[in-house]
């Protein structure tokens, strides 16, 4: 993985020591607070319902173990013992204190680490697909390039004060395992028919109250081009996205007042005329970056190895765990690991300091000390060996961190909704809580299969219900939690954006309703092959509508 | 009121005039990019230097024929959460090649100031409001750079290969 050199390390340890002096100022009323509200959360401190939230940047999700058992340290000694992972491969600490922060700042930095750019009106940290150097099917390994973005990102003399936040993620592959096409830039390594590598932008998606699909304004932009060509989207943006209204001051709103064609244009006409300056990106620097992601020195390992294909056999268990949570890795006899933290009844996300302590340890001595964090709220670790697998997993289950619902019902994304957030409408973690005690058998959950299932606490859409397959999102009824539901939303490849089933339910009503859903879905199904996104895709709303609002209707009558 | 370059107070020698006063014989004036296209000509021929000064929702584009004429363009921040300028100072340096002075008036705080700099902007006028030695302050903050701009200061990329190019 990328490691600082002395340039990196000097700034961000200016960077901690400029912040601390902004916090310093504020203390002595040098600055106002609308003053230090942009300064703090450009380093990742927002003011939340209870207390301040610190949000670490975790760039494109790659973590050592030593940064993890600092993350554990950190939540101990200044949390409360905990932390949660979030749906940009950041993790966040919902109790620290003000003064403290100068300190977890400098704790951050004997790690390499900081919270520069996880908030505010910026280009936010860049995140990648999660799988990236480990996939068969990438054409490149993307986080060399989301090193170098996050490099150019970091404190952009230009585009620090933006019309509103500026989010970017990359992929190599056409699995698309990140919801690329949902960010402000979502970036695809692509090889043309030279054989060059390149990036195709996809420039305009979002979500929150505008869901849009983020759409293809240029196929190719060769990897020398790479900074000038996003400086020049970003400079479009920022001279000419809306600063009157902060609900239509995303790029994709710019993106869609223009038609993408003229917006191309215009990021067209500012990119020829700068693309052979200074931003030219040298071939050295891309060499030196890359070293750092050299694969790891792995084994030449069987394919089949005889204890790991029999502890399948005689343990169901430890099967369904390696069938849901673990995937093929490209090099023979690996396999690659998700470690859910989604546990029946648990706020997804959250991890507790011993939990991360134990993930450290594994990853050293199973995964070449590497971790991930993925925007499902999950870990990674990336490179395990078959014949380690059970004994691992075992270790997992001490901890409560074996659970065998990657990508099933379980697995829910979850924004903290009204239990931390005051923009919140409703809860968002205790209907998660709920829904996944409900489908707590994980036969069934595997059964049912590949189902992904977002909440949002309102429409902000932090949870990414719009691309749910089953999306939750809460509302406001006259003071009571509401949840609208909408089906047939997705954030792959094959990206779609739900549609609203029908009427909202009640706090109460929420999890028939979802499990309503998910029977007509079985009911429905040619097999247990068709997913419930092909189910729907196939038969449209109006089953699940008819289904679902019968049921609620009958068992409120046998509730009266 | 005195303005900064590279963090140093310094007599500020522009006048601005508003667009219904008279305009002073043998100064440096800035007048209103309205002004400018209508009474151009005749502002030419004044004796003194000549800037002009664009809101923030004009951009540089709207001079760019004039700017040879121009000694002094200035840059309004209305707001400092309002960050368009830092593009406008961009546009002007990189894209027309302006060589003249930029400045930037408005609500610029220190914590943006190097971020100013960086543009391309040359003088700032600071809210009166605010303690000037706190933007040399910022000048200080840092010595690592990641984005080539065109300014003089050396990026950690080119600093990087640079070492490498004199240890080889
Ligand atoms: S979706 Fe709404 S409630 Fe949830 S975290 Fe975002 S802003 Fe808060």
């Amino acid at each position: 993985m990328y490691r600082y050199d002395q340039f990196d390390a000097t700034f961000v340890r200016e960077r901690t020591a400029q912040f601390s002096g902004q916090v310093a100022r504020r203390l002595a009323g040098e600055l106002t607070e609308e003053e230090f509200r942009p300064l703090r959360l450009k380093n990742g401190l927002y003011l939340q319902l209870h207390a301040y939230m610190l949000r670490v940047a975790i760039p494109y999700g790659e973590l050592s173990s030593q940064q993890m058992r600092k993350l554990a340290y950190i939540a101990r000694r200044y949390d409360k013992g905990y932390g949660h992972f979030t749906t940009r491969q950041n993790i966040q600490y919902n109790w620290p204190r003000l003064d403290d922060v100068p300190a977890i700042l400098a704790h951050l930095a004997e790690v390499e680490m900081h919270a520069i750019q996880t908030s505010g009106n910026c280009i936010r940290n860049v995140t990648a697909d999660h799988f990236a150097g480990i996939a068969a099917d990438e054409v490149e390994d993307p986080r060399i390039w989301a090193e170098v973005i996050r490099q150019w990102s970091t404190l952009h003399p230009e585009f620090s004060y933006l019309p509103r936040k500026f989010k970017i993620c990359l992929i190599a592959s056409e699995h698309d395992r990140a919801a690329m096409r949902t960010h402000d830039i979502g970036l695809r390594i692509v090889r043309n028919a030279k054989g060059e590598l390149g990036f195709a932008f996809y420039t305009g998606g979002g979500q929150g109250r505008t869901p849009i699909i983020g759409p293809l304004v240029k196929d190719f932009v060769a990897q020398e081009d790479l900074l000038s060509y996003l400086d020049a989207t970003l400079r479009v943006y920022n001279m000419h996205g809306r600063r009157d209204n902060i609900y239509k001051a995303r790029i994709k709103i710019l993106v869609q007042a223009l038609g993408a064609e003229e917006f191309t244009r215009q990021v067209d006409e500012e990119w020829l005329r700068i693309k052979d300056s200074v931003l030219k990106l040298p071939e050295a620097e891309v060499a030196r970056i890359r070293r750092y992601f050299a694969p790891p020195d792995y084994e030449k390992l069987p394919v089949y190895v005889e204890s790991f294909e029999d502890k399948k056999l005689s343990d169901p268990d430890f099967a369904r765990w390696i069938r849901a949570n673990t995937h093929d890795h490209k090099v023979d006899g690996y396999r690659i690991v998700s470690i859910s933290l989604k546990p029946v009844g648990a706020a997804p996300g959250d991890i507790t300091a011993d939990q991360m302590d134990l993930v450290a340890d594994l990853a050293d001595t199973y995964s070449f000390g590497e971790i991930r964090a993925t925007h499902r709220q999950n870990l990674i670790l990336p490179h395990v060996r078959q014949q380690d697998l059970f004994e691992m997993w075992q270790k997992l289950q001490g901890v409560k961190l074996a659970e065998p619902n990657i990508d099933f019902v379980g697995d829910i994304i979850a924004c903290p909704g009204l239990d931390y957030c005051n923009l919140a409408n409703a809860r968002s973690i205790p209907v998660a809580q709920r829904i996944s005690r409900r489908f707590s058998d994980p036969k069934r959950q595997a059964e049912i299969g590949e189902l992904r299932l977002n909440i949002s606490g309102c429409i902000n859409a932090c949870g990414h219900h719009h691309v749910g397959h089953i999306g939750i999102l809460g509302v406001d009824k006259k003071g009571e939690e509401f949840y609208q539901v909408t089906l047939g939303g997705s954030s792959a490849e094959d990206i779609s954006l739900g549609k609203i089933l029908g009427p909202a339910f009640s706090y109460d009503e929420i999890t028939d309703a979802v499990e309503a859903v998910v029977d007509t879905y079985l009911d429905l199904r040619t097999g247990p092959a068709e997913r419930f996104i092909d189910t729907y895709r196939r038969t449209g709303i109006d089953p699940f509508k008819e289904k679902v609002y019968g049921s609620l209707k009958e068992r409120r009558s046998a509730a009266e | 009121m005195a303005v900064l370059r590279n963090g140093v107070p310094q007599p500020n020698e522009w006048i601005r005039v508003a667009d219904d006063q008279p305009l002073p014989e043998n100064a440096k004036v800035i007048v209103s990019v309205e002004r400018w296209r209508s009474e151009g000509e005749r502002l030419r021929q004044l004796n003194g230097a000549l800037g002009v000064f664009l809101k923030s929702d004009q951009s540089p584009l709207l001079i760019a024929d004039d700017l040879h004429r121009l000694s002094l363009v200035a840059l309004e921040f209305p707001k400092f959460t309002d960050g368009r300028a830092f593009s406008y100072a961009r546009i002007l340096r990189d894209r027309l090649g302006y060589k003249g002075e930029i400045r930037a008036v408005g609500q610029v705080l220190r914590d943006q100031y190097v971020f100013m700099l960086r543009c391309g902007i040359d003088t700032i006028e600071p809210p009166v409001e605010k303690r000037v030695e706190g933007y040399a302050e910022a000048l200080r903050e840092f010595s690592v750079f990641y984005q080539p701009t065109g300014d003089e200061r050396a990026t950690a990329l080119q600093l990087r290969h640079q070492r490498k190019a004199v240890a080889a």
